[in-house]
């Protein structure tokens, strides 16, 4: 039995589809983040799965129970809002028992879990004050808390860290993670950051244009992207994408005077494409002095921009911009011609008509 | 600038002189308008406190050196309006009467469909949010016989019910506007946390809109008791005369001549009138203020 499953959702806003024929099935306990860029439809499903959004078409079903036309409170679900959504004349105690009242729970009942869910969270010092008085990242645990305290299986967050800084945020990130080892229930997050989504998630599914486009565990998302969007999605500084050729029976790839052995490519049949794109993440590619024939594309040093850690270096290969991700203490010199060791067992190819990882 | 002395080094806050054209202008501008306002009061007050002698010897802008209070007395007990001669308390209460019904049942219509248009959107209910904002320009001239008719078939004509009626009424447009617009500005994500709570229709609203919403319903007070307080035209025509509320009445005071007008009665009465829409301006002028500004402008 899933935890969640969503079958062949289809929502429409007046003509204009929303989300198209989607299937998700998460597993119990299981992590998912739900990520892609603003209008992917990423929020809109989690407000579909919440009940706060009616479907066109299908079904959801929860705990193998159909809830299609289920009212929210009745679904077994949590929610988590970007804006923390906490009800501002109420006391952080009164915000987290709200609605444990309305369904009527014993006031013992009630205390208990208002006990623990602080105590888990750590604000019981907060839980008689209201959410003005308390920092962004105090009134998010209270928004955690609240949905805490429902004891459901199924957690779903919109955005959650999004209205954090950056410090907080990545604290926040370690104790949602903690949460989950320690709860172990089904959460769906939703996000546009991928830090958050490689970070947290046990099944990342990358959605555009309504669609889900791959539903992977983070690893598999990131070295082995199923297209050209979800590649050129994930991954900080971005995929370097070159255009060229497939030739000698899928041996080789080439672009202008460059030829790349193909020989170790993890993935299907090459085959001859005369149209194909390889993708190097910045962190695959290493920089040595002397050319190697098939591994090596000869570039020329523009920038770097040192990061701390470690420092991404811009060079042009045959006109076109390249980034490679070297340890600080290699910063070549702009203007240095130098060559790019490409690990192929790490690259990525596609074909340009359908986009498609080959 | 040029003729600093140069051992003033420039640092900190710059110094600015205190009277400068744009101030001057200012000052000037409020100044009058305050004194445009303030003065006719002035005049209406120190009149009250005269006695009809030195009014009729003139001097009309020169306070009295006796100061009475016989004039207000006479106001509120015993002018005499036509027949009876009872003073504007009389209006005072059936105004009483006319306000609080009006103001309580339209504001918690209003707010209601306000509350019901903005988060429960139904079939239409935009098409409906069109008629009412348009609903709200047509003048009420045009509806006055109408509801004459209407209240008369409905056998209240001339009465408490039928003025309360009309007002509520008349109070629903901009109300339900004025509602609508601040109940869409509150954040959605506490709507849908408020549901994903269980919170129902009747809950959401009395437990988390409304007392989020101190300063709107502040304004939609003030607006509703100004508004019927101080009409004149409903009250004539729908009230009846034993329920006139107090514009009439005093209307009817200063216009019934018996002997030589008592400037300072009809003055007594006139403040005593407007001290009611007064005192709510004064004592919730910031509410009406930050009301106003939450509600109409982010809407």
């Amino acid at each position: 039995m899933h935890s969640v499953s969503v079958k062949n959702l289809t929502l429409k806003f007046g003509s204009a589809e929303v989300l198209k024929n989607l299937n998700l099935d998460v597993e119990e306990g299981e992590f998912i983040v739900l990520l892609g860029p603003s209008g992917c439809g990423k929020s809109t499903l989690l407000n579909c799965l919440a009940g706060l959004l009616e479907l066109s078409e299908g079904q959801i079903h929860i705990k193998g129970k159909n809830v299609t036309w289920a009212e929210p409170s009745e679904r077994g679900i949590g929610m988590v809002f970007q804006s923390y959504a906490l009800y501002p004349q109420m006391t952080v105690r009164g915000n987290m028992s709200f609605g444990l009242k309305i369904a009527g729970l014993p006031k013992a009942e009630i205390a208990k879990r208002v006990e623990r869910a602080s105590e888990i969270l750590q604000i019981g010092p907060l839980l008689d004050r209201k959410p003005g008085a308390l920092s962004g990242g105090q009134r998010q645990r209270v928004a955690i808390g609240r949905a805490l305290v429902r004891e459901v299986d199924v957690f779903l967050f919109d955005e959650p860290l999004s209205n954090l800084d950056a410090k907080l945020r990545s604290e926040l990130r370690v104790e949602l993670k903690r949460l989950h080892n320690r709860l172990k229930n089904t959460m769906i997050y939703v996000t546009h950051d991928q830090i958050e989504a490689l970070t947290l998630a046990d099944r990342i599914a990358i959605m555009r244009g309504g669609i889900i486009q791959q539903l992977d565990a983070p690893q598999t998302i990131y070295n082995r992207p199923a297209n050209l969007f979800v590649a050129g999605f994930i991954g900080s500084p971005a995929m370097n994408f070159i255009k060229g050729a497939t030739v000698d029976g899928g041996k080789r790839f080439t672009f202008g005077d460059v030829s790349l052995d193909l020989a170790g490519y993890e993935g299907g049949a090459i085959l001859d494409r005369p149209k194909a794109i390889i993708g190097l993440r910045p962190e695959h590619l290493t920089m040595v002095d002397a050319a190697i024939p098939g591994h090596t594309i000869p570039a020329v040093v523009e920038i770097d921009e040192p990061m701390g850690a470690d420092s991404l270096v811009w060079l042009l290969a045959e006109g076109r911009q390249m980034s490679v991700r070297v340890p600080v203490e290699h910063r070549p010199a702009p203007g240095k011609l130098v060559h790019l060791r490409v690990d192929i067992a790490k690259a990525s190819l596609f074909d340009e008509t359908n986009e498609l990882r080959i | 600038m040029s003729n600093t002395s140069p051992s003033v080094v420039p640092s900190g806050a710059k110094p600015k002189p205190f009277i400068t054209p744009q101030r001057v202008l200012v000052y000037t501008v409020l100044t009058i308008c305050a004194v445009f306002f303030l003065f006719p009061l002035y005049i209406m007050i120190i009149t009250s406190l005269k006695n009809i002698q030195e009014i009729q010897s003139g001097n009309i802008f020169i306070p009295t050196m006796t100061p009475t209070l016989d004039a207000w007395e006479k106001a509120w007990n015993s002018a005499c309006t036509g027949l009876y001669c009872e003073g504007v308390k009389v209006g005072f209460w059936n105004s009483i009467k006319i306000t609080v019904p009006s103001t309580i049942v339209s504001i918690i219509v209003a707010s209601l469909t306000g509350y019901s248009m903005a988060n429960w959107p139904f079939k239409f209910s935009e098409v409906f949010f069109t008629i009412l904002l348009l609903s709200s320009f047509i003048p009420y001239v045009v509806m006055i016989y109408p509801l004459v008719i209407i209240t008369r078939e409905l056998g209240i004509y001339s009465t408490l019910p039928a003025v309360v009626l009309v007002h509520t009424i008349f109070g629903l447009p901009l109300l339900t506007l004025l509602f609508r617009n601040y109940f869409a500005s509150l954040p959605q994500e506490l709507f849908k946390a408020a549901r994903v709570d269980g919170a129902g229709y009747w809950q959401i609203f009395f437990q988390v809109f409304a007392p989020m919403s101190v300063p709107i319903f502040t304004v939609a007070v003030i607006l509703q008791v100004t508004g019927i307080w101080n009409d004149f035209l409903f009250g004539v025509i729908y009230a009846g005369p034993t329920n006139y509320p107090m514009t009439v009445q005093l209307n009817n005071i200063v216009n019934s001549a018996q002997g030589g007008k008592a400037y300072n009665v009809d003055m007594a009465a006139t403040i005593l009138t407007g001290l009611v829409p007064l005192a709510i301006y004064f004592f919730s002028g910031k509410y009406f203020v930050r009301g106003i500004a939450a509600g109409a402008v982010k809407g």
